[in-house]
C-alpha cells in the first residue's frame, strides 16, 4: 500500500481543490468497508486518500417540503434509525437495515452503497424503486443525475471518485396514498448477500394504483425494473390478490437470473422474484392504508 | 523512509499520538503499534466481528477502517472496559453464562453488547440478536451470548440501582 496521504478536507471545496491538486492520484473515501478491501487486492493504488466523512453539508438529512436529502456522509445506520425515514420511506429504512451487519452499518455511507454499484446493494435497489436523483460535483460544476444512471457494469459507476463527488442524494418524499416496502432472502439473517432483493414503492388514488415502481437485485449488472409488470399495475385496485401475483409473475418472466453456486440455480431465484414481488406488493399496499388512516382529515 | 501521518485520539480514556501509514486499519495500529493485543484480528475484510471496537460509542469493524478516521475521537477496546483488572459487569456475565470458550470472539461480542446496553436498558432477545449479529463464534452456539447479555442488563441494573421495568423498556434498535 503506497497511501501518502490522509487529508480530511472541511469543505466541498476543498475536497475538489485536493482532488484537482493530485490529478487523478488521489481517490475519495467515504465509510470505506468496500474501498478498504478494495485498496488491499491493488484494484486501486492511489498515492492520497480524501475522507469526505467530515464535511458538514455531507452529514445533513433533511426533509424540505418535497423531497428527502442524505448526504453523502451519513451512514447506513442513520439513514435506518430515523424516524421520518422509517414512517415516510419505510422501503429505504428497511433495506438500510438489511446491509452488511451493525458494524457495516456504522461506518458505510448510502452514498457509497450507490457509488459501489453492486447489483444487488441493499440501499441502492430502494433508492432505484424509490426513483432517488444525486448531486454530483466536480471542478466543472455541479449535475444531477437518477441513482438508476450511475451504473456502468457490475462494480462500476460512471462515478469517478478520483476527479468527482456524489454529494447528496435526494428522494421525492412519497406523497398520501403511497407505499412501500423491501425484502430479501439471503442464507443468513446479517453478513450475506442477497439471493434476491426487491424493492416496491406504489402511489394510489381513490383505491387505485396510479403508479409502481419495483426495483429488483441482483438479477442485471444493475438493480433491475421490470417495466411490463410496473405498467400492468397502473389501474389495478390496491390490494388486488389476483392482479398482484399475475405482477409478481410478470417480474418473475422479466428478470434474468443467472445460475449461481453462491446465491443458487436462476430457476429457483426466479421463483424467489415472484414470491417477493408479490410480497413487497401486498406489504407496500397494507402501508397505503396505514398512512391514509394516520393522515390527518 | 517510511511516510506517515499523525494521528491523534482518545485510546480507553487517554489520548494518544502515534505516527501510522496513512491508510493503516485501526486494527493493525492497535495491535501493532499500540501493543494492545486484547483487539482480534480474523478474516480482516468485515466478516467475523473478531475486530470490533467502538469508535465515538458505536461498534466497527476495525479492520476495515483506517486508523486515521479515529483521528479526534474516542476509540474503546476490550482492554478499556474495566478499570485496574477488575471483569466489567458485562464480562462477569459472560463467564457466568458459559458465553466464552476459546475467547476469540469475545472482546468484540462484549464491546457490541455493550454498546446495546448503553443505549437500551433492557433489550429484548430480538434486539440482542439484532446487535450480535455482526459476530462470528465458532464455538458457544450464540445462545448463552444472549443469556449473557440479559444476565449482564440485569447485573448493570443492579450496578446503577437503575429501575427495570418490562421488557419494552428502552429505545428500540432496528
Ligand atoms: S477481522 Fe475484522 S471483521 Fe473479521
Ligand atoms: S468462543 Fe470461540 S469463537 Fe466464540
Amino acid at each position: 500500500m503506497n497511501v501518502q496521504a490522509y487529508l480530511t478536507p472541511r469543505t466541498a471545496e476543498e475536497a475538489l481543490e485536493q482532488l484537482g491538486r493530485y490529478g487523478g492520484e488521489a481517490r475519495l473515501i467515504a465509510g470505506g468497508t468496500d474501498l478498504m478491501i478494495w485498496l488491499k487486492r491493488k484494484k486501486y493504488t492511489p498515492r492520497v486518500l480524501i475522507d469526505i466523512t467530515g464535511i458538514d453539508q455531507f452529514r445533513r438529512l433533511e426533509f424540505t417540503g418535497e423531497s428527502l436529502v442524505i448526504g453523502a456522509a451519513l451512514t447506513h445506520a442513520e439513514v435506518a434509525l430515523d424516524g421520518g425515514i422509517r414512517s415516510l420511506v419505510p422501503v429505504l429504512a428497511e433495506a438500510c437495515a438489511s446491509v452488511g451487519s451493525p458494524q457495516i452499518r456504522n461506518i458505510a455511507t448510502v452514498v457509497g452503497n450507490v457509488v459501489s454499484a453492486q447489483p444487488a446493494a441493499d440501499a441502492a435497489v430502494a433508492l432505484v424503486a424509490l426513483g432517488a436523483g444525486t448531486e454530483i460535483l466536480s471542478r466543472d460544476g455541479r449535475r444531477t443525475l437518477p441513482v438508476e444512471e450511475l451504473y456502468a457494469g457490475v462494480g462500476r459507476s460512471i462515478i469517478d471518485s478520483t476527479r468527482e463527488i456524489v454529494s447528496r442524494i435526494v428522494v421525492k418524499a412519497p406523497g398520501p396514498g403511497s407505499g412501500s416496502a423491501f425484502m430479501r432472502i439471503a442464507p443468513r439473517q446479517a453478513l450475506a448477500l442477497p439471493v434476491i432483493n426487491v424493492a416496491v414503492v406504489i402511489s394510489t388514488a381513490g383505491g387505485l394504483i396510479t403508479g409502481a415502481r419495483i426495483a429488483i437485485g441482483p438479477v442485471a449488472d444493475r438493480p433491475f425494473r421490470p417495466e411490463g409488470a410496473e405498467k400492468f399495475l397502473a389501474g389495478v385496485p390496491v390490494g388486488d390478490p389476483g392482479a398482484f401475483a399475475e405482477a409478481a409473475g410478470m417480474a418473475g418472466r422479466e428478470s434474468s437470473p443467472r445460475d449461481s453456486l453462491l446465491r443458487g440455480s436462476a430457476d429457483y431465484r426466479r421463483h424467489l422474484v415472484k414470491v417477493l414481488v408479490r410480497r413487497a406488493l401486498e406489504e407496500a399496499a397494507g402501508r397505503v392504508d396505514a398512512c391514509k388512516e394516520g393522515m390527518p382529515q | 523512509m517510511k511516510t506517515g501521518q499523525v494521528l491523534n485520539f482518545t485510546l480507553n480514556g487517554e489520548q494518544v499520538e502515534v505516527l501510522v501509514d496513512p491508510a493503516e486499519t485501526l486494527v493493525n495500529v492497535i495491535r501493532k503499534k499500540l501493543l494492545l493485543t486484547g483487539t482480534k484480528r480474523g478474516c480482516e475484510e468485515g466478516e467475523c466481528g473478531a475486530c470490533t471496537v467502538l469508535l465515538d460509542g458505536k461498534p466497527v469493524n476495525s479492520c476495515l477502517v483506517p486508523a486515521m478516521k479515529a483521528h479526534g475521537k474516542a476509540v474503546v477496546t476490550i482492554e478499556g472496559i474495566s478499570a485496574s483488572g477488575e471483569l466489567h459487569p458485562i464480562q462477569q456475565a459472560f463467564i457466568e453464562a458459559g458465553a466464552v470458550q476459546c475467547g476469540f470472539c469475545t472482546p468484540g461480542v462484549v464491546l457490541s453488547a455493550k454498546s446495546l446496553l448503553d443505549r437500551v436498558t433492557l433489550p429484548s432477545e430480538e434486539e440482542i440478536k439484532t446487535e450480535l449479529s455482526g459476530h462470528l463464534c465458532r464455538c458457544t452456539g450464540y445462545v448463552q451470548f444472549v443469556d449473557a447479555v440479559r444476565l449482564a442488563a440485569r447485573k448493570l441494573g443492579r450496578f446503577h440501582d437503575r429501575s427495570g421495568g418490562d421488557g419494552g423498556a428502552g429505545r428500540s434498535v432496528v
